[in-house]
């Protein structure tokens, strides 16, 4: 083969020169102030839910009759599991039963948060699949989207009580029954993708290039899928630590002795006329740690959607 | 007095941007009854400098020195409130895309009249008289069903006529005209041009007139200012720019424009045939429950033959079936007649199991340099997806892909860029260097130098040129554009609502063409008297 001509490289380069020089996705994601402030406050309670034994917690279902409803701040007296009594500063007040709702709030993150992101990644995996399917197999996509549309009619907390009352509460129980309503919005959204991007002339020059099916889908479409996927993704993370607590609360979720936001909440509900402490704590975490999660996703669409990126 | 004067006027870019300034101190003039081009590359600025004129710059582009004036007052800096009372009346700007730019839900007549409603104090019946006046000026058939008409219910030409009217409707001292037939077929494109001429003369408006096709330039122009980068590099008549230009860039931009006399080059009757189709058709049809089953005919019984070594090329307008007939050989659509011989095995109503090994045989390059690459995967993976296909190591098709950076003239060490890191043409080149890992026998070329500008569109021509005769490639080169076809066509076939009309080799139909249809595109082309090209 013939070397190029030196000359024609020059010919180029004033082509090149004409190109504008566009910024990394990544460099504007991390420049977004949305992105950062979100990822300062999450990043903060994953490091709660992480450090719960050692930022002066007991063990969330330990109770002391001696020590119940008692005011924040005030200390009392917790009997451990191997039989003693120690005494222990309640620094968001017990509730009826003498549990610490310091301990019982902070360990409860750790649930809210992997609920949250198991919740996310479960529809995602799944309403990809389904997306993805829907979208290039035209044969599949009238019989899967009408599944689909069934799917969505039915509203997320009855599928929870039905699946609460088939097996018992349980985390993976309560992940999969907040995670199915929310696999048709997915594959609604993936599908509508796929449909736009299976006609460009990168997906067509693929075809040509006798790439098989499946490497296409996964190889040249997924990835061009993937923005809006992420931000999707959050809003799922939100709204399903949201649902966990609301499920907790009406008592379809997990079990009162495991420590969830929702738990403590339902546990006060009585008594909130008195002890307002049992519903504020909690409220707040599961206020902060949803708003986060909820900017986090508003800074990555600004940043990750292209139809926003080109605005000047 | 000018109808308008710029005056050394800058206009600066956003920090980060290519250059500081998207005008630099461009000065030149349009007087009353006559036409200036504006003619320049994508990025010369051309565009900014009418936004300019009219105030519509956005926020991020302000104007930082030189005057602009409109018959004599300096509207460079005027208030909004003065911006609104001059547009329309003193100045009217016609864009690209017609489409877009009349208003979807509101009838032309509508859309007419609030122009009217806005600037004048007529009575109802006194707009409406306006109205049809105007709508029959530009020549549209029929006025009173096209005022009541939406913008869809029109063709892309009536729908400039309606742009044209409204601009001109309170006949201002100056029209600019942003690329108005870029968007539009070459035979609408000739009436549009006709059209603006017949008004400005009849009105004696000034017209600056922006296009980036010198085929356009030599038709319409009475002075030409060419933009490069945002410098103006030359201001004169038209015949003085076109004939003798003096600065270089537009002697380069001038010899890039390819001539309309098809190029002498024998070809050999005796090659053997790589692809030949046989009646093919493709008829789409409207698949619905309820309502009547509509056939729209795409392709209708057409049959070529592309020989080993030689280009054939496809001619036509927009929905004339050139490009359907492109996707059906590549079978990315299946035909719904006819054959198509590959090497004389028909694969026309192949299964897709048995096709996939004759698909490395023929490769498409798109027309959309921007699309047509995957901007999540590295040049290197793009070039190389294809031969991994078909089982060649990773070791031997990165060497390949590095080769074929070297004949298409491109930096083999840039592989491991991403697409969006490289200009139009440069995209262009990798999508050839992509197809002809294939090692393909026929390249087929889909409008694959439309989206060029015409220096980068001549480079991307001689490569293929270069290409087909090294490789001793057959192609099948599909354009709209007849300049194009002469370059580099040994045959031609000029195709009309699905339909080839006229079939030959490329001296003949150049020469002495048969057909209406054919005389009436030739007849069409822009600036077809000029003598264009490399001297």
């Amino acid at each position: 083969m013939q070397t190029p001509d030196p000359k024609q490289y020059e010919a180029l380069s004033i082509e090149a020169s004409a190109v504008r020089r566009q910024q990394g996705v990544w460099q504007r994601v991390r420049r977004n102030w949305s992105v950062r402030i979100a990822g300062a406050m999450l990043s903060v309670l994953v490091a709660v839910a992480l450090a719960a034994p050692w930022l002066g917690t007991v063990d969330p279902t330990l109770f002391d009759p001696g020590s119940r409803d008692l005011v924040p701040g005030k200390t009392g007296e917790i009997t451990t599991l191997n039989g003693e009594t120690v005494t222990h500063t309640f620094r968001m007040g017990s509730d009826s039963l003498g549990r610490d709702i310091y301990s019982r709030v902070i360990y409860g993150t750790r649930v809210s948060l992997l609920v949250g992101v198991l919740c996310a990644l479960f529809a995602l995996a799944l309403g990809i699949v389904c997306g993805l399917a829907s979208g290039y197999l035209r044969w599949l996509d009238g019989i899967l989207m009408r599944f689909m549309d069934g799917l969505m009619a039915i509203p997320a907390i009855l599928i929870a009580i039905a699946l609460v009352a088939m097996w018992r509460g349980s985390l993976a129980t309560v992940i999969v029954a907040i995670a199915i309503p929310e696999i048709p919005r997915v594959t609604r959204l993936v599908r509508s993708l796929v449909l736009s991007i299976r006609e460009e002339p990168y997906v067509e020059a693929a075809i040509s290039l006798g790439t098989p099916t499946w490497k296409i889908l996964f190889g040249h479409i997924l990835p061009n899928c993937i923005a809006p996927l992420v931000v999707q993704g959050t809003f799922i993370c939100a709204f399903s630590i949201l649902v966990e607590a609301i499920l907790s609360f009406l008592g379809v979720g997990l079990p009162p002795d495991i420590p969830t936001w929702g738990n403590v909440m339902a546990e006060g509900r009585q008594q909130f006329n008195d002890y307002p402490h049992n519903i504020f704590f909690p409220g707040v975490f599961l206020a902060v740690t949803v708003l986060a999660v909820n900017i986090l996703g508003d800074g990555l669409r600004d940043t990750l959607d292209p139809k926003m990126a080109k605005r000047v | 007095m000018s109808v308008l004067e710029v005056r050394e006027l800058s206009i600066a870019l956003p920090s980060g941007s290519d250059r500081r300034e998207a005008a630099s101190r461009v000065s030149f003039t349009v007087d009353r009854g006559e036409i200036v081009c504006l003619v320049g590359e994508s990025g010369s600025g051309k565009s900014v400098i009418a936004q300019g004129v009219m105030g519509l710059l956005p926020k991020g582009l302000p104007v930082t020195g030189g005057a602009i004036l409109l018959e004599g007052e300096d509207i460079t800096h005027a208030t909004r409130r003065r911006l609104r009372e001059l547009r329309c009346t003193r100045m009217s700007m016609v864009f690209q895309e017609p489409m877009t730019a009349l208003n979807p839900v509101m009838s032309c007549g509508d859309q007419l009249d609030e122009v009217l409603r806005e600037h004048t104090r007529l009575s109802p019946a006194e707009r409406r008289r306006k109205i049809l006046d105007i709508v029959r000026e530009v020549r549209l058939p029929d006025p009173e069903r096209m005022v009541a008409s939406y913008p869809h219910q029109l063709s892309g030409g009536q729908r400039q006529r309606i742009m044209i009217a409204m601009a001109l409707v309170l006949e201002p001292a100056l029209l600019i005209a942003d690329e108005p037939t870029t968007a539009l077929d070459v035979t609408t494109q000739a009436q549009i041009l006709k059209l603006i001429q017949d008004l400005q003369a009849r009105h004696g408006t000034g017209v600056l007139f922006i296009t980036h096709d010198f085929g356009v330039v030599a038709e319409i122009a009475h002075r030409v200012a060419v933009l490069r980068l945002g410098e103006l590099v030359e201001f004169g008549a038209r015949d003085e720019v076109l004939k003798r230009p003096r600065h270089d860039y537009t002697r380069m931009l001038i010899g890039s424009v390819p001539t309309l006399k098809p190029h002498a080059r024998a070809a050999d009757g005796a090659a053997p045939v790589v692809l030949a189709t046989r009646g093919l058709a493709k008829t789409y049809r409207d698949r619905n429950w309820f309502a009547q089953r509509r056939e729209v005919h795409a392709a209708t019984d057409v049959t070529l033959e592309v020989r080993k070594g030689q280009t054939l090329g496809i001619v036509g307008e927009s929905g004339s079936g050139k490009s359907t007939v492109a996707r059906c050989i590549v079978r990315l659509i299946d035909p719904s007649g006819g054959a198509i011989l590959l090497g004389g095995v028909d694969i026309a109503a192949m299964p897709p199991g048995r096709l996939r090994p004759l698909r490395r045989r023929v490769q498409i390059v798109f027309q959309d340099p921007y699309r047509s690459l995957n901007p999540r995967r590295t040049v290197l993976e793009a070039i190389i997806e294809g031969p991994r296909n078909y089982g060649l190591a990773r070791g031997a098709a990165v060497a390949r892909a590095r080769n074929l950076m070297g004949l298409v003239r491109m930096d083999p060490d840039s592989l491991s860029r991403y697409p969006h890191q490289f200009s139009g043409g440069q995209r262009q080149r990798i999508c050839i260097a992509r197809a002809l890992a294939m090692e393909p026998e026929l390249l087929i070329a889909d409008e694959a130098v439309s989206a060029l500008d015409v220096s980068v569109q001549a480079q991307v021509l001689e490569l293929l040129e270069d290409i087909r005769n090294r490789l001793n490639l057959a192609m099948l080169f599909i354009t709209h554009d007849l300049r194009v076809a002469a370059q580099v066509c040994d045959h031609v076939a000029v195709m009309s609502q699905g339909r080839v009309v006229e079939y030959g080799p490329a001296a003949q139909i150049f020469g002495a063409p048969r057909h209406e249809y054919t005389r009436a595109l030739f007849e069409a082309a822009p600036g077809r008297d000029f003598a264009f090209g490399a001297a």
